[in-house]
């Protein structure tokens, strides 16, 4: 890759010195020249890509200079510098064929922002160093670990889409990894030299969530002392990644709707239209369509973000994927931690093949975790799971609220039948024994 | 490592200790009272960064490599708006200004841990640079450059493995 030479243009040293820094550090190379005649002079040394010149300075002003420059080399692109006092100077530049002009002292990123728009005129833009190859271990992204035939599907349906630029709607109960799939589809994206950025709607209120997604100008509200870019401009070129866009209100629903309609959004506070370029993925742990019966999500939106859909199954139906994340865990802790690698006691697979991971995935990675901190031996024993399990492998807090549950059914089945333990029973789909069992058990009156 | 004039809060003194996956510098943590007046820019009711960290740089301890101040005074060099940081360029002094690293200078609630996390990757984004490392194209890099606070949120506290490989080390999971 070819290193861009940038010539900086200033009487004053500290400019040419902090700018030299500057785009030293952006990796340019760069050289100065304190007046006009001192820059005419450096440029039989060049090419110049780019020349920053100061449009006010002692001997040569900036706008004859920009003609003699013009004249040794009329594909340099020149932006030029100025005080605000000198902006129609300024303007007078760019009718002679300045690219743009900046006012002192920049913003650090409208500098950055013009010399990658000056040098893509050029065809300098840095855009092939981001198509580096990333290596993805630094994303430090957990692989998705799942040999059964539900995550086989998942798989089969992250790589079919992840060649498209569909938007994704990824669905499942919390825990399930979510964020995991759609990490996945990004990396295996062509946008994936570009960021993925996620934002969860669900854990904040309105106003804070208009500004996470469209970012707010300064002063758009109280404090607001420096304009704030919103996630939606950071992953421009990338990834949008909405989790639990089921929650969001309807306000937003509609500001969303537009902005996937048009790719284009203005700041809070603002009025300056930003055209963006990103693939949206959303998930939701929640019903969509009920919510659009309910009309508590709108129908539009829902098809929408609803065009290609994956399902990530609960971890309780795709239970040869538990010991597979098990092992991945303890490898992962035991790295973390600077631990030994653990086994797993017999019983403590047991412990958790039986149990039924209401959190799932996540859940086990929680249970994995403590039982690597707490455990004093070589294995995780059963004594080391958070987990409060009985003989039937079910969680006992889960049982309870079964119990409840099957108290209350049988209860209800009772009433509708008059008493009657036959018919009862037969509704229910039990023996007579048994549904007498469960009468004695729960304290019920027939 | 200088705390410049500022009460940090107690659990900055980790600062050290969640770099050394990445650097492997032992950090030795210094409070140092220092008059910013004396760099203060009433026009712009900012401080000077380059003279604060010629000022630093005479605090480095004779036995110390390099030193990295943390101020939370607003910094600027007179051609930029505002700074989160400098650092000389393969040289020995740094500064980090967590003024505009706080979530209330944009209007939003302050956030600790979130901003314990953007001190530690401007900290290690300055030290890259002391260590001779421009920026670098890759988004999640610490090298990355960042004129926005919410593109160093994007960014890992790690250097890529190409920064990794310039430096000749390799950062710890
Ligand atoms: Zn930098
Ligand atoms: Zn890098």
């Amino acid at each position: 890759m070819k290193t861009s030479k940038i010539l900086i243009v200033d009487d004053e040293l500290s400019v040419r010195t902090s700018l030299s820094e500057w785009f030293l550090e952006d990796g340019f190379r760069v050289e100065t020249a304190e007046s006009g005649e001192d820059a005419l002079q450096k440029m039989h040394g060049g090419p110049y890509d780019l020349i920053l010149l100061d449009i006010k300075m002692p001997g040569m002003d900036g706008i004859t200079l920009q003609k003699r420059i013009k004249e040794i080399d009329s594909d340099v692109v020149i932006i030029i510098m100025t005080a605000y006092a000198s902006v129609e100077t300024a303007v007078e530049a760019l009718k002679l064929g300045a690219f743009d002009y900046v006012t002192k002292p920049f913003d650090p990123d409208d500098l950055t922002r013009l010399v990658r728009n000056a040098l893509k005129q050029k065809d300098l833009a840095d855009e092939n160093i981001q198509l580096k190859e990333k290596i993805s271990e630094l994303s430090g992204a957990d692989e998705i670990i799942g040999e059964s035939d539900g995550m086989k599907r998942v798989f089969e349906l992250v790589d079919t889409v992840a060649e498209t630029d569909s938007t994704v709607l990824i669905r499942g109960e919390s825990g399930t990894g979510k964020e995991l799939v759609a990490r996945a589809i990004h990396s295996r994206s062509k946008r994936r030299y570009f960021p993925i950025v996620a934002v969860n709607c669900g854990a904040i209120t309105e106003t804070l969530l208009e500004s996470e997604l469209f970012g707010h100008e300064k002063g758009a509200f109280t404090g607001a002392q420096y304009r704030r870019k919103g996630k939606i401009e950071l992953a421009n070129g990338g990834t949008l990644f909405l989790d639990e866009v089921g929650d969001i209100t309807a306000k937003m629903q509609v500001d969303l709707l537009r902005v996937i309609e048009n790719k284009r959004f203005t700041r809070v506070g603002g009025n300056e239209e930003i055209q963006v370029d990103f693939r949206l993925i959303c998930a939701t742990n929640k019903n969509l369509e009920k919510l659009v019966e309910e009309e508590k999500f709108r129908e539009d939106l829902y098809y929408r973000i609803n065009v290609f859909s994956i399902f990530i199954p609960p971890l309780r139906e795709r239970k040869s994927d538990i010991m597979p994340l098990t092992n991945y865990f303890v490898k992962k802790y035991a790295r973390s931690m600077g631990k030994p690698e653990k086994k797993i006691s017999p019983t403590a697979q047991e412990m958790l093949l039986g149990y039924s991971w209401p959190g799932n995935v996540r859940e086990l990675e929680n249970a994995v975790e403590r039982a690597m901190v707490v455990g004093k031996k070589s294995e995780i024993t059963e004594a080391d799971l958070p987990l409060h399990l009985n003989g039937d492998g079910h969680a006992s807090e889960n049982l309870i609220k079964l119990d409840d549950l099957e108290k209350e059914h049988i209860k209800k089945i009772l009433e509708e039948a008059g008493g009657n333990v036959t018919r009862a029973a037969a509704l229910l789909g039990i023996d007579r024994v048994t549904l007498y069992n469960k009468i004695k058990k729960y304290g019920l009156k027939r | 490592m200088a705390f410049i004039n500022a009460h940090f809060p107690p659990f900055w003194r980790n600062l050290p200790r969640d770099l050394n996956h990445c650097v492997n510098y032992s950090f030795e943590l210094i409070d140092i009272p220092m008059n910013l007046n004396l760099f203060y820019s009433k026009e712009r009711n900012q401080y000077h960064s380059t003279l604060i960290m010629a000022q630093l740089i005479k605090h480095l301890p004779a036995d110390g490599d390099k030193i990295i101040g943390i101020t939370d005074a607003d910094i600027y060099i007179p051609i930029l708006t505002f700074l989160f940081g400098e650092a000389q360029l393969g040289g020995r002094v740094a500064l980090v200004s967590t003024y505009r690293l706080k979530n209330q200078f944009y209007g939003l609630p302050a956030d600790s841990n979130l901003l314990y996390e953007r001190v530690l990757k401007e900290i290690l984004h300055e030290l890259g640079h002391t260590m001779g490392l421009i920026h670098c194209s890759d988004f999640e890099c610490v090298m990355n450059s960042s004129t926005y606070v919410e593109n160093i949120d994007l960014k890992f506290s790690r250097f890529c493995k190409s920064c990794q490989g310039i430096l000749g080390i390799e950062c710890e999971e």
